[in-house]
């Protein structure tokens, strides 16, 4: 019962965190979003490793953590050096992606 | 007790080291062929060392041969002072009282694997017994000699390296072929000369004639080399079996080979041994020149005569009465010699002997002479193989080498300083004695020695053979070989009158006209000459040169026009401008008959020499003392315990046992049956355990009656000729002249000898036009009608098949399924397009959907 709060919990983080990167223009948020959906993956990730008792789970976490850090990391600086060049960080004017 | 007495057979390192006497020779022909043109002497250096030191080597190896088979009798005289009265249990059923203390003198073999494959391996090497020492010694010498005489004779030869190439890979054959241990090398040595023979009959390829006579004896002797392969594919299968089981060997070995033919064996049948010595017969034929194919060999005269001499002498035509006296078993049991019965060999040496020196008469060129000569005296040597004299025949092979390549060198050095390189009798040469005394005089030293005069070498040797095929039953060869005695010595005396006697025609004379193999070249010559007359001196050389220039360039021909604007009294000089670039030429020379260089008369002096005396070397008549040839070369017809000369490996000396007094006691009535003769090897089975490489040949007592019988028919054939010469040619006797052209049979008989027996006319017009020309006809119908319909209907076939590929299957299936992927990879981007925004947003979103599909694709297959 207690593990389907914590699910519960981290499937509305995540779908919080999916609408964020698909709605926001935002790059910032999109960042954010990102993050709430990483955070809700650690949360489904611990509440699997209470459930079967094993530290595993915790220990992806922590590790999850860390790459969410560089993630962000790296993101910042791109929307930082996005900003210099177009003085806007709105992501959809940016289509240099495009195909 | 004394039964394991021991015998010790001394060896050496000539002997166990005889593989080089044929491989320096072959190494020497790449030397000379690869670097010969860039030394001093062109090369001819490299051949002459390669024949000194095969010659070394051979001389080496007879000498310890000769102290091994003393070693074996010494010893054996040993043993039997020591065990009295056993001496016969050494060899019991050896058959002559003789030979009954002389041990079997194993060869001293060397060989490395050459080939091995599915238990059957066969070696390269050496294999020195009595018959390969005494010929690698005989090849060796009258290579070096010939060597000798052709660094005069080719001088300033347009292909002088390439000649001493051939002629020291033909000798390396030679030798290779005779040291052989297995058949393997015997027929890669045999096909060496065969090759060589063609290179050096064809050495003047530019005349038509000459390559044509190359082309005849590559092929004539071809036809008998395919007998050569059957045989020894016969002989393989046939005694493979045994030679594995009892000898630890294969069919390839010529001693395996040998014993299994005379060990009585099932396997050794009479016609598996029937149909191999026939075939390898056939061979010999071909290679030996015996009747019906002897064609090829007066035409091989077309060769520069020192390539004759050695062709005729030492080498090529005596590989085929080599090979026959080398796995003599096997025709001794084929031929079914041992019973005295007519064999195959014994006749068409016989039928060789005559048609031989009957053709000898019709002659005009010397050395073709000389060439019928040879086919006859290669008759002798068939002949007496095929009745069993088996040792007269290989000292036939030796002294006949010495006076027939003196003869020939002889012809060389007529032709050479005597008769301006003609070799017609009739119209070049005559009386040249006066002006050639040396070389009259080995001529005549080597006429007597093959006519068989005594003391001469041919006198012991032939005799020996007439002898002995009298004696073994052959009445009516005994006559034929008498007949051919005669024949010889009539001819001999035709050919010395014609050369040497009477007047000075053509050449000899001094006189200024073209021979036949020559003729365009002295055309050509004269009008130079005339040119020379009329020119002032100075400019003389110039046209000299140019007319020569074609030949071997305005070098030579400068140096030959000078000369010949020099010494211009005698009209025949300037000769020396043309032909010093066609052929063999020392340059300038003055004209007319003189005597030979040194270069030519030493080689010629030895052989005469060795014609005089190497008879002596087994003069039977003189008693068992001078019998060295017989002692030394002829295997002992001795059973020898097969596990003893399994355990001697190469190079070890072989240990003989012998036999236990138990043995001696079965004895004593087989010797009194040896009495007869017809006991022993190859007459009887080996005991078991034992085995036989060489028939108990049985040699005839010389009679004085013989001896005389035969010079007295020598002496009457000489007589009558030197009348009838003198008569016809000397004083022109109306009687004898123009006498086939009157007498109707005797004009028969003359085109008939004149036509060669029409053999030649059977051969290429008959035979090749019946086999060749049909043949053709029919291959070219068969050609035109069945194979070009075949092919155009299959190409038409294929091209029609083709377009309909190219229409249906390449355009439609194969271009459209490539078109189709490129259509659909195309389309599919273009649909996929619009996806490829580059907004991140939409991106993410496409991630996401996608995630969620997969994830509830998932959970579906998971949950059902």
């Amino acid at each position: 019962m207690l593990v389907v709060n914590f699910l519960l919990l981290a499937a509305v983080l995540f779908c919080i965190g999916v609408y964020g990167v698909i709605a926001r223009r935002n790059a910032v948020l999109v960042l954010m979003s990102i993050e709430l959906i990483l955070n809700s993956v650690n949360l489904n990730l611990i509440a699997f490793s209470l459930m079967h008792g094993s530290v595993d789970g915790q220990v992806f976490a922590l590790y999850v953590i860390a790459v969410a850090a560089a993630e962000v990391g790296v993101g910042l600086a791109m929307v930082l050096m996005i900003y210099r060049n177009r003085r806007s960080i709105a992501l959809d004017e940016l289509s240099e992606m495009k195909g | 007790m004394l039964a394991a007495e021991a015998l010790e057979l001394s060896s050496g390192w000539f002997l166990e080291n005889a593989w080089l006497i044929g491989l320096i020779p072959a190494i020497g022909f790449f030397i000379i062929i690869g670097v010969g043109k860039h030394l001093p002497m062109k090369g001819a250096e490299v051949g002459l060392a390669t024949m000194v030191s095969s010659l070394v080597l051979a001389s080496g190896a007879a000498v310890q041969w000769v102290q091994r088979t003393d070693s074996a009798d010494g010893h054996t005289e040993e043993a039997a002072g020591a065990i009295s009265g056993f001496v016969r249990s050494l060899s019991p059923q050896a058959a002559e009282g003789g030979h009954a203390s002389e041990p079997f003198i194993e060869p001293v073999v060397s060989t490395w694997v050459w080939w091995q494959n599915s238990g059957l391996e066969f070696g390269i090497g050496s294999s020195a017994d009595g018959l390969a020492v005494i010929l690698l010694w005989l090849v060796a010498f009258i290579s070096l000699l010939v060597q000798i005489f052709s660094l005069d004779y080719v001088r300033g030869d347009r292909r002088y390296t390439h000649f001493f190439a051939a002629l020291t890979l033909f000798s390396g054959g030679m030798l290779i072929m005779v040291m052989a241990e297995n058949m393997v090398q015997l027929i890669l040595g045999w096909e060496i000369m065969g090759l060589c023979s063609f290179l050096l009959i064809g050495h003047w390829w530019e005349d038509y004639d000459n390559s044509r006579a190359a082309l005849k004896a590559f092929f004539t002797v071809r036809v008998g080399d395919v007998g050569l392969l059957v045989g020894t594919a016969i002989l393989f299968f046939g005694s493979n079996q045994w030679a594995v089981d009892n000898l630890d060997s294969n069919g390839f070995d010529i001693a395996a080979i040998q014993a299994w033919a005379l060990s009585g064996d099932p396997s050794a049948t009479n016609w598996v041994l029937i149909a191999g010595a026939a075939s390898l017969f056939i061979a010999a034929i071909g290679k030996s020149g015996q009747f019906p194919l002897h064609t090829w060999l007066p035409d091989a005269m077309a060769g520069p005569t020192p390539v004759s001499a050695l062709l005729h002498s030492s080498t090529m035509v005596v590989a085929g009465v080599f090979l026959v006296a080398r796995i003599y078993p096997v025709f001794w049991q084929g031929f079914n010699i041992d019973d005295g019965g007519l064999s195959f060999i014994a006749i068409i040496g016989g039928i060789t002997i005559v048609i031989g020196a009957l053709l000898a008469f019709v002659q005009d060129d010397v050395k073709k002479v000389l060439a019928y000569s040879t086919v006859s005296q290669l008759g002798y040597m068939m002949l007496a193989l095929g009745t069993g004299a088996w040792l007269a025949a290989v000292f036939h092979i030796f002294t006949h080498a010495f006076f027939k390549s003196a003869l020939f060198l002889s012809a060389g050095s007529i032709s050479h300083s005597g008769s301006h390189h003609s070799f017609d009798m009739k119209t070049d040469m005559g009386g040249l004695r006066k002006f050639m005394p040396v070389t009259f005089t080995v001529w005549i030293v080597s006429t007597l020695a093959l006519t068989g005069v005594f003391p001469f070498a041919g006198f012991w040797s032939k005799d020996e053979i007439i002898d002995n095929v009298g004696d073994h039953g052959y009445t009516f060869l005994f006559w034929v070989g008498l007949a051919g005695a005669a024949l010889t010595a009539m001819y001999m005396t035709r050919a010395t009158y014609l050369i040497f006697f009477g007047e000075p025609r053509g050449a000899a004379a001094g006189e200024l006209h073209g021979d036949e193999e020559h003729s365009e070249e002295f055309e050509m010559e004269t009008l130079t000459v005339g040119a020379n007359i009329n020119a002032p001196a100075v400019s003389t050389p110039v046209p000299a040169g140019y007319a020569d220039g074609d030949h071997d360039g305005v070098t030579d021909g400068l140096t030959g026009g000078v000369g010949s604007a020099g010494d211009e009294p005698h009209g025949g000089s300037s000769h020396a401008a043309g032909e010093d670039g066609s052929d063999h030429h020392e340059g300038p020379h003055e004209s007319g008959p003189h005597e030979s260089g040194p270069l030519i008369l030493v080689p010629i002096v030895i052989l005469a020499f060795f014609a005089l005396f190497s008879g002596f070397t087994n003069a039977t008549p003189l008693g068992e003392d001078w019998e060295r040839v017989k002692t030394y070369v002829e295997p002992r017809p001795v059973e020898v315990p097969i596990d003893q000369y399994l355990a001697s490996g190469p190079g070890e000396s072989l240990r003989l046992v012998v036999p236990n007094a138990e043995e001696d006691e079965g004895q004593g009535e087989e010797a009194g049956e040896a009495e007869h003769g017809k006991v022993g090897c190859g007459y009887d089975v080996p005991e078991p355990g034992t085995a036989c490489f060489f028939p108990a040949v049985t040699h005839a007592e010389p009679t004085i009656n013989k001896i005389f019988l035969s010079l007295g028919v020598v002496a009457v054939a000489y007589a009558i000729a030197i009348a009838f010469n003198v008569a016809y040619y000397g004083r022109k006797n109306k009687h004898l002249n123009g006498l086939t052209q009157r007498s109707r049979p005797l004009r028969a008989g003359y085109l008939f000898l004149e036509n060669k027996y029409y053999l030649d006319y059977l051969y290429e017009n008959v035979i090749v036009h019946a086999i060749a020309h049909p043949i053709a006809k029919g291959a070219y119908w068969f050609n035109q009608h069945v194979l070009d319909a075949t092919v155009d209907q299959v190409g038409e076939t294929t091209k029609k098949t083709g377009i309909w590929v190219y229409e249906n299957i390449d355009q439609k299936v194969i271009d459209g399924a490539v078109d189709g992927s490129g259509h659909v990879a195309s389309e599919t981007g273009h649909a996929l397009q619009p996806t490829q925004s580059g907004k991140v947003s939409q991106y993410g979103a496409l991630l996401f959907g996608a995630a969620a599909v997969f994830a509830i694709v998932l959970v579906i297959v998971n949950v059902s």
